[in-house]
């Protein structure tokens, strides 16, 4: 499977750009996606256990099976959100 | 001019490239069943845990950004009595002192619009993919990147 890769802030910074393409074997979840690309860049190694990820703009776990075509976001922390209540909306 | 903007009856919520018209987001929430608006403004601060901060810079995930923010007006709706709600946020350079969001919400009693308001920041602040990087006296920063958790898992559920 084929799926798009989405770099954000100091994500984009460490792996020098914005994009890219990446394959996956077929029933691939985010977290094998996440562990390629560490592979690929070991840059992105640290951030393991702080980034986030999106699957299609929405927000997905790592156990989330990836699909041909999918959209996939690394997101590094957002702003404020350390200091405000995590309660469940 | 907004490089995108989502209008529409339930609320509006943009990215802008430039600096944000307050009155403009005030508008979009103004109508005659309010008794109340609040906002809510955050702006570009000269300081930060003792740095000298010479202005903020701001990177979104634009599409998905306007979705979540839709998102966090679905749920003010829901748990407040709120007329309209409406979002702005701004990308790119923010220097000292001007606004990178702003945040309007009417109502037709104040403590709804209160509310809802201090919410919608909150949440955005948690949930929307917006990236802000410091600039400061001496170097830059990503803030969140050095003591950021990940987003809680179990808050969206995995896809069938």
């Amino acid at each position: 499977m084929n799926v798009r890769v989405l770099f954000f802030a100091s994500l984009r910074e460490k792996v020098k750009k914005s994009e890219t393409r990446q394959t996956v074997a077929d029933g691939a979840t985010v977290g094998d996606l996440w562990a390629s690309l560490c592979r690929e860049h070991a840059a992105l190694e640290p951030m393991t256990a702080s980034v986030s990820f999106a699957v299609n703009r929405e927000y997905a776990t790592r156990d989330v099976v990836l699909s041909d075509d999918d959209e996939v976001a690394l997101i590094p922390p957002v702003s404020g959100g350390v200091d405000t209540s995590r309660a469940a909306v | 001019m907004p490089a995108e903007a989502i209008p529409g009856e339930m609320g509006v919520f943009e990215i802008h490239t430039k600096s944000i018209d307050v009155d403009r987001v005030i508008a979009a929430v103004a109508n005659p069943a309010a008794g109340a608006i609040a906002t809510f403004i955050g702006t570009t601060r000269e300081s930060n845990e003792g740095r000298r901060v010479t202005r903020l810079e701001y990177e979104a995930y634009p599409e998905m950004a306007v979705a979540e923010m839709r998102r966090i007006g679905d749920v003010a709706r829901e748990r407040w009595a709120i007329s309209e709600i409406a979002i702005a946020h701004r990308v790119g350079i923010v220097p000292v002192g001007e606004a990178s969001v702003v945040i309007a919400v009417s109502s037709a009693h104040r403590v709804a619009a209160f509310e809802a308001c201090h919410f919608a920041i909150d949440r955005l602040k948690e949930v929307v993919p917006i990236w802000k990087k410091e600039h400061f006296e001496g170097g830059e920063l990503w803030i969140g990147s050095q003591t950021g958790e990940a987003f809680p898992t179990g808050q969206r559920a995995p896809r069938p």
